[in-house]
């Protein structure tokens, strides 16, 4: 018992409550869902796990996802497709920019579930710090990656013709595993500067800030749809994640080779674009590039005749 | 004034197909181009006899006389080729400054512009590509390729900011039988600007341009290994993508063979282009200049028989105007000139395998089993060698297979639509993602469709058009990477921080 209100002994003394009229408040659990379309249900299959940290306390009830929870939310991010990929970058900017506010306000909140989940406080803090600043430096690049990475080019015929990045379209994330915040930060950010939506399987062993993260994307001015997350297992779920037939994009975290074949395998069933990052550091800069919004864009080059460069005709 | 117009003469012609409209026969010449009779791998720089031991013939679709023979790869040949290829790789390649690898590459496009003739004749005769489609695009197109890509090699370190670049090591290549110069230039090019080398198979039906270009890298005295040219057909592709030694596969073909090769690379750290199957939509509204897009549309559709992976075999025409475009499409087809692709004013030549006809003809079979209403033209075809009819479908529903299937024919499905939704949602529906076209004298509309239009390439009042300096690749089932451009440096290239 006393293991299990160590966290909420911890929020009320965030809330400036004198900690000794703890023991005499029976404390509010919090119950941790997953997030679709903007909405917080519980898994459909109505089943949870209970992960535990170091010393053995139990964190929560998390829901164990299904493949229809992951089916929902694809549906989720595919209706979300057009409306964010249609928003002005500038506005895009602004989100992820409103994100980060809305994380920086409750860093106290993810620095404790951070230690319960056997960070340090200093580390803990650290980890917040990073992913807030990760937030702001994609806010950053939403309306300039664009001019980074498109070309006007100078054919020989008579054409105006040019090359720019667009979103590749919904993209199913397995986050990394080893942290509960940066890397699921890293990696979505990303992927929805550049307006792609996405499907996301948090951390199986500290899923905790996902769905506190999931909060802060509710109150942040995202679309509902653009992120879904999910709390579960990769073990069951990854093959769905890759299997789907609406789906234009996996990533993959993890160094687990045979899983890394089969998501390789199943992508080609309709030829996903497949991004594994398992050799990233995202505590370093090395976690943060415009390249990594490039992963998921598509180049589309389009043509337009010009009259009479150099003498020639239409050029139709 | 009124007066002056009620006396101007309309300058409208009517076509008239009752007259005369042959052309005298204006053949190129055979003489002009050399062929042997048998030709073996080239790797390491020499030609070498297969391992295998096997050859297969090579035939002219145009006359189904044998041309040549050329060797059959195996296993062990293949084995060969990227163990030269590595070679290269590790020993020259890699090491050598990137300002002497641009030269060799420049040198290269040289030579193939000089013999430009001979290769755009082979071209023509081992493939059955009209002759003014090789010698004013195919074979110029291939050389400005090397052109351009050489150039890059000495200056990748502005291509990418704030990052290094570093070459993949040995670069599987296989390119397919639609344009098969072209496509070893687009593969080969950027991967030796890069400082890659290669182990390339041309299509088995058109190996011959592709072992010309062999001779002209041997002549341009490339150190040996650097490229290695191999013909077989899907086996000794299959030995190249499964090779434990090769860091990279760029493959042009089928979208069915394309994901067969994302499952082989599957757990492998290969790299891989794909350029895969299309089934683009070109788009007509009301306010189109008709003339323009008809012509647009022929070009989109017959452009090399139809055997183009881009192809704008899917027509979408609004409603008000379909009966006048349809009418001056038949118009217009009536007077394509099929046959000899020898001759310089065949406007269509030889469908390139009897396979290749086969399947087109299942697909014509099926459209009229679908109950879409058919028209071809009248032009009377060889008695010998694959041909195949310009042919058009209309009253073709967005479920019809001959509008959801690549037929890689000259056979266009038109559909009808009435508003710009409407028709970017069947111009979407559908697997592929290549290319697209669009029609309309309108600016801000033709910025609506482009933008919305998921496609890799968007023609807009134009179609059909390539450049070296144009990235050209495909969204969804058309495959991914880039080839041209700046953008397809990136395929052949790690990014260092």
């Amino acid at each position: 018992m006393e293991k299990t209100i160590k966290k909420s002994a911890l929020s009320i003394s965030e809330n400036g409550l004198e900690k000794k009229n703890s023991s005499k408040r029976l404390e509010v659990l919090k119950t941790y869902k997953i997030y679709i379309g903007g909405q917080f249900p519980r898994t459909e299959s109505g089943r949870y796990y209970m992960p535990a940290n170091a010393a053995g306390t139990k964190l929560a009830n998390i829901c164990l996802s299904s493949r229809k929870d992951f089916r929902d939310a694809v549906v989720a991010a595919r209706a979300a497709v057009s409306g964010w990929s249609g928003r002005a970058a500038f506005n895009r900017s602004q989100v992820l920019y409103r994100m980060a506010e809305m994380l920086e306000g409750r860093k106290a909140q993810f620095i404790q579930e951070l230690v319960l989940q056997d960070s340090t406080k200093a580390k803990a803090e650290k980890e917040v710090n990073l992913a807030i600043d990760r937030l702001i430096h994609y806010a950053g690049w939403c309306d300039k990656f664009q001019q980074l990475f498109s070309a006007v080019n100078p054919v020989a015929s008579s054409h105006f013709n040019f090359s720019v990045p667009e979103p590749t379209g919904v993209v199913s994330i397995i986050a990394p595993q080893g942290d509960s915040l940066l890397g699921l930060v890293s990696v979505i950010a990303p992927v929805i500067a550049g307006g792609n939506t996405c499907v996301v399987l948090a951390s199986e062993t500290k899923p905790l800030c996902s769905v506190t993260f999931a909060e802060v994307l509710n109150s942040s001015d995202l679309p509902g749809g653009v992120v879904n997350i999910l709390t579960g297992k990769p073990a069951e779920l990854a093959s769905w994640f890759v299997d789907h037939m609406d789906v234009n994009a996996t990533i993959y975290c993890e160094n687990n080779s045979d899983r890394r074949k089969m998501i390789r395998e199943k992508s080609a069933t309709n030829l996903k674009r497949v991004i594994f990052y398992d050799k990233i550091n995202w505590y370093s800069d090395e976690g943060q590039s415009p390249y990594f919004i490039m992963d998921t864009q598509e180049i589309k080059t389009t043509w337009h005749p010009v009259e009479n460069i150099a003498g020639a005709g239409g050029g139709y | 004034m009124a007066k002056a117009i009620a006396k101007k003469k309309s300058n409208t012609i009517k076509l008239k197909f009752d007259t005369s409209w042959s052309y005298a026969p204006a053949p190129e010449s055979k003489s002009a181009a050399t062929i042997n009779k048998q030709y073996n791998l080239f790797i390491n720089g020499a030609w070498q006899q297969p391992l295998s031991k096997k050859y297969f013939d090579t035939i002219n679709p145009a006359t189904e006389e044998k041309l040549s023979e050329v060797a059959e790869a195996g296993a062990a040949d293949v084995d060969k080729a990227v163990k030269a290829a590595r070679n290269a790789y590790e020993k020259v390649w890699k090491k050598m400054p990137a300002k002497e690898r641009a030269k060799y590459i420049f040198r290269i496009a040289r030579l193939m512009q000089e013999k430009a003739r001979e290769l755009a004749i082979i071209e023509t005769l081992d493939g059955g590509k009209p002759i003014k489609e090789s010698r004013d695009f195919d074979v110029p197109t291939a050389a400005n390729h090397l052109f351009y890509y050489a150039g890059w090699a000495d200056k990748l370190a502005y291509a990418f900011p704030n990052r290094k670049t570093e070459p993949l090591g040995v670069a599987g290549q296989i390119t397919p039988w639609n344009f098969p110069l072209l496509m070893a230039s687009w593969k080969i090019a950027p991967a030796l600007a890069t400082g890659n080398t290669v182990v390339l198979k041309p299509a088995e039906t058109t190996s011959l341009t592709t072992l010309k270009l062999a001779e002209i890298i041997q002549e341009a005295d490339l150190p040996p290994g650097v490229v290695n040219i191999i013909t077989g057909a899907g086996e000794t592709g299959a030995a190249i993508v499964n090779h434990a030694d090769v860091n990279k596969i760029a493959f042009t073909g089928s979208t069915n063979v394309g994901k067969i090769i994302q499952r082989a690379i599957a757990g492998t750290g290969k790299k891989a282009t794909l350029e895969l199957g299309g089934k683009a939509a070109n788009i007509i509204f009301e306010d189109a200049p008709i003339d323009q897009a008809v012509e647009g549309v022929v070009n989109a559709i017959f452009f090399n028989q139809g055997h183009v992976c881009c192809a704008g075999s899917r027509l979408y025409v609004q409603e008000s105007i379909a009966k006048e475009v349809i009418r001056k499409l038949r118009d217009r087809m009536q007077t394509l000139i099929v046959g000899d692709p020898m001759d310089k004013n065949t406007d269509i030549g030889a469908i390139n395998s009897k396979e290749q006809l086969q399947i087109i003809q299942k697909y014509i079979a099926i459209g009229k089993k679908e109950g879409a209403e058919m028209y071809e033209s009248s032009c009377r075809l060889p008695t010998k060698g694959f041909w195949c009819r310009p042919t058009i479908f209309s009253n073709v529903a967005q479920s019809n297979r001959i509008a959801q299937e690549e037929i890689f024919g000259p056979v266009l499905s038109i559909l009808t639509f009435r508003t710009d939704d409407e028709v970017i949602e069947k111009a979407n529906n559908s697997p592929y993602g290549l290319s697209a076209g669009v029609w309309t004298d309108k600016g801000s509309k033709i910025f609506n469709m482009t933008k919305r239009m998921r496609a890799g390439v968007v023609w807009a009042n134009t179609f059909n058009k390539f450049d070296p300096t144009s990235p050209f690749g495909g969204y969804k089932e058309s495959g991914y990477g880039r080839e041209g451009g700046l953008h397809g440096l990136l395929p052949y290239l790690n990014l260092i921080n």
